[in-house]
């Protein structure tokens, strides 16, 4: 179950590339276990460190001011790709629990909500708003939908009702659909040969 | 009279079990759920924590695909999978499904392969279904007129656990291709050349329908292609309304309906189209007789140019620079000629029997080219018995093509199948991202012709002068 996530106040990192897939942020050979867990080191592991294993000291993710960092800042098309929720799972690990971007790929979207990380797409202004602050901390409140930065910047984003209300209360959706039992029995008598 | 729908909306509304409210979205009924070894333990775990039970097991169908050796040895029968990890991937599979009562068509199995190539080869594949996999191109299925898309592991357990998916409708998008396509262009470029027009997000939040003169005259097999890369268009998935074409490839299969259930399923089949009038929310045309086979250059999927195109010139743009500067290409540089290391012929994209067959008809008689490694990966364990039933595989093996067994294999390099640091191969599946293939390799995506024309040549090349 993941925490109730109202409001996230912290700084961010900035990857500024397009089409980031998920084959980045969780590369394929980190995909054979059957845990949900541990996912931390696979995070952008090609990006972060060479062949060799050592870190790039240049990678955004690798700098001393993206410590603590729970927001990611991206470029359009963020988690294009494979379905893996894997990818998800390896920016949770990492203390991420927003990505903001001028447009994120569906099943990321879907996978991300799941997991008690918001995906927030926002319009290209503000977004190059936030590429010109890199140095703010900015503001994720769900109550209002909006994105803040200093300087009295604001975007709103929009976000699915009942999945900002799973987000804000901890929730996930399996408790609605096994509530609807009932309805999906009905369902299966009249359409069983579908 | 109700109002025009298009087939999204068709198969939609048919599956809806509660209508979406002001504050829920619409709970949607999911026919089929296929599974592989990857994406699948943890949903396993999740509903084994709650004390639940997968709801349809006879609604399910599970192989193993993505990790699998594709040059294994049988000791005693039994296949032996020389990675831990891989292995034990394996096993939680065959457990979960022997406990939960699903079929699973393991390694052992002659109905073993790539997930969605034998969902439609065994007839599992219907038209208006809703099918969903953990694995994006689910989307493959859509070419029968399903709407069938990939789904994360959390929704794997909501699937398990209640056959349904909470979900919003997505919006509707009409890509008409018109013409008839040159000599030598297949499938694969027509959608690559669609996804280097509209880009990798081009067709995000839309399910894409593919409509016009070309569609029809594509067989099932091309129409798969197709719809398999709609999802590295951005598109939710692909669907395409099934007619003749469709009825004809699954007659007879194993999971097809019989005698009176298959008349009536084609009676209802036929109904599943858009109607005249129907609104799309974006429109796309596209003509088809222009195109000439695509390559890509860089590592996003709609990064391709023609053939006989060069690397087109960055302009600014930071994403495409970083992409040119991972492939140590130029801008201006002409794709034609470029050497090469690997030709990958396989993956969920063109590793049916038509495409091997594309494939031996450039191998026929010549030899891959000196320094170059080829691998054909077949997409099933049917797939490689009609292809060894018509020689092909001799065809492979004489031309110093390595013939392998079903699965996913190099299209993402999970399974030991990999490019190493550096490598540039000419591939047949679906994604050129960065290490997609192998961590530094380098990856330019193309259609069967393409590949077997560049693994001779050693170099990309024009399979027009190869095939009559």
């Amino acid at each position: 179950m993941n925490q109730p996530l109202r409001r996230i106040e912290s700084s961010f990192v900035i990857l500024p590339a397009e089409n980031i897939d998920t084959d980045q942020i969780c590369p394929a050979r980190f995909l054979t276990t059957t845990s949900r867990d541990g996912f931390g080191p696979a995070l952008f592991a090609d990006w972060r460190s060479d062949q060799q294993g050592q870190p790039r000291p240049d990678f955004p993710l690798n700098r001393p001011e993206a410590q603590g960092a729970r927001i990611l800042v991206a470029g359009r098309n963020f988690g294009c790709g494979s379905s893996r929720e894997h990818a998800v799972w390896a920016l949770r690990d990492n203390g991420i629990q927003a990505v903001i971007a001028p447009g994120l790929a569906d099943i990321f979207k879907r996978n991300a909500l799941k997991n008690g990380v918001v995906p927030i797409a926002i319009d290209e202004a503000s977004h190059a708003a936030l590429l010109a602050n890199p140095e703010a901390s900015i503001v994720v409140d769900l109550e209002t939908r909006s994105v803040s930065w200093p300087g009295g910047g604001e975007a709103g984003f929009a976000i699915e009702p009942f999945a900002r209300h799973c987000l804000m209360e901890g929730i996930d959706e399996m408790g609605f659909l096994l509530g609807q039992s009932a309805s999906i029995a009905a369902y299966e008598q009249t359409h069983a040969k579908a | 009279m109700s109002a025009p729908r298009t087939l999204l909306d068709k198969v939609w509304d048919a599956h809806i079990v509660s209508p979406a409210t002001a504050d829920t979205p619409a709970t949607v009924y999911i026919d089929f759920h296929l599974i592989h070894e990857v994406t699948s333990p943890q949903a396993f775990s999740a509903l084994r924590e709650r004390g639940l039970k997968v709801r349809r097991p006879d609604r399910t169908l599970a192989t193993m695909d993505h990790n699998t050796p594709t040059d294994f040895e049988r000791v005693d029968g039994r296949v032996v999978i020389p990675d831990a990890a891989s292995a034990s991937q394996v096993s939680a599979l065959e457990k979960n499904c022997l406990e939960a009562g699903i079929t699973l068509y393991g390694l052992d199995s002659d109905r073993q392969g790539i997930v969605h190539v034998i969902g439609p080869e065994l007839g599992v594949t219907h038209p208006g279904r809703t099918i969903v996999c953990g694995d994006s191109h689910t989307s493959t299925h859509g070419a029968f007129g399903a709407l069938a898309f990939g789904i994360g592991t959390s929704e794997v357990g909501h699937v398990f656990a209640t056959q349904c998916l909470l979900l919003e409708k997505p919006k509707r998008m009409a890509v008409t291709f018109d013409g008839p396509l040159s000599r030598g262009v297949t499938a694969k470029d027509l959608i690559l050349g669609l996804i280097a027009k509209i880009g990798a997000g081009g067709a995000v939040g839309h399910v894409i329908e593919f409509r016009g003169t070309t569609i029809a005259t594509l067989s099932m097999e091309e129409r798969m292609t197709l719809c398999n890369m709609a999802v590295e268009a951005g598109g939710r998935t692909g669907m395409i309304a099934p007619d003749e074409t469709t009825f004809e490839y699954l007659k007879g299969r194993p999971f097809a309906p019989l005698g009176k259930d298959w008349e009536e399923a084609v009676l209802r089949w036929r109904q599943l189209k858009t109607d005249e009038g129907a609104v799309f929310d974006l429109e796309i045309t596209f003509d088809a007789s222009a195109l000439e086979p695509m390559v890509t250059y860089g590592t996003s999927p709609g990064m391709g140019v023609s053939i006989g195109g060069s690397v087109p010139a960055t302009n600014g743009d930071e994403s495409m620079a970083k992409a040119l500067r991972y492939m140590n290409l130029q801008p201006g540089e002409p794709m034609r000629g470029r050497p090469i290391d690997v030709v990958f012929i396989g993956s969920c994209t063109n590793s049916r029997i038509s495409d091997l067959r594309l494939a031996a008809s450039v191998f026929k008689g010549r030899r891959v080219s000196a320094g170059v490694k080829a691998l054909v990966v077949p997409g099933s364990q049917a797939v490689k018995r009609q292809a060894e039933a018509e020689g092909l595989d001799r065809i492979f093996k004489e031309a110093g093509v390595e013939w392998r067994e079903a699965g996913c294999s190099m299209c993402l390099g999970m399974n030991g199948d990999r490019l190493t640091p550096g490598q540039y191969s000419v591939s047949t599946s679906n994604r050129n991202f960065e290490g997609r293939q192998g961590q530094g390799g380098r990856t330019f995506l193309a259609s069967p012709l393409t590949a077997a024309a560049s693994a001779i040549e050693g170099r990309i090349a024009d399979a027009r002068e190869y095939i009559s």
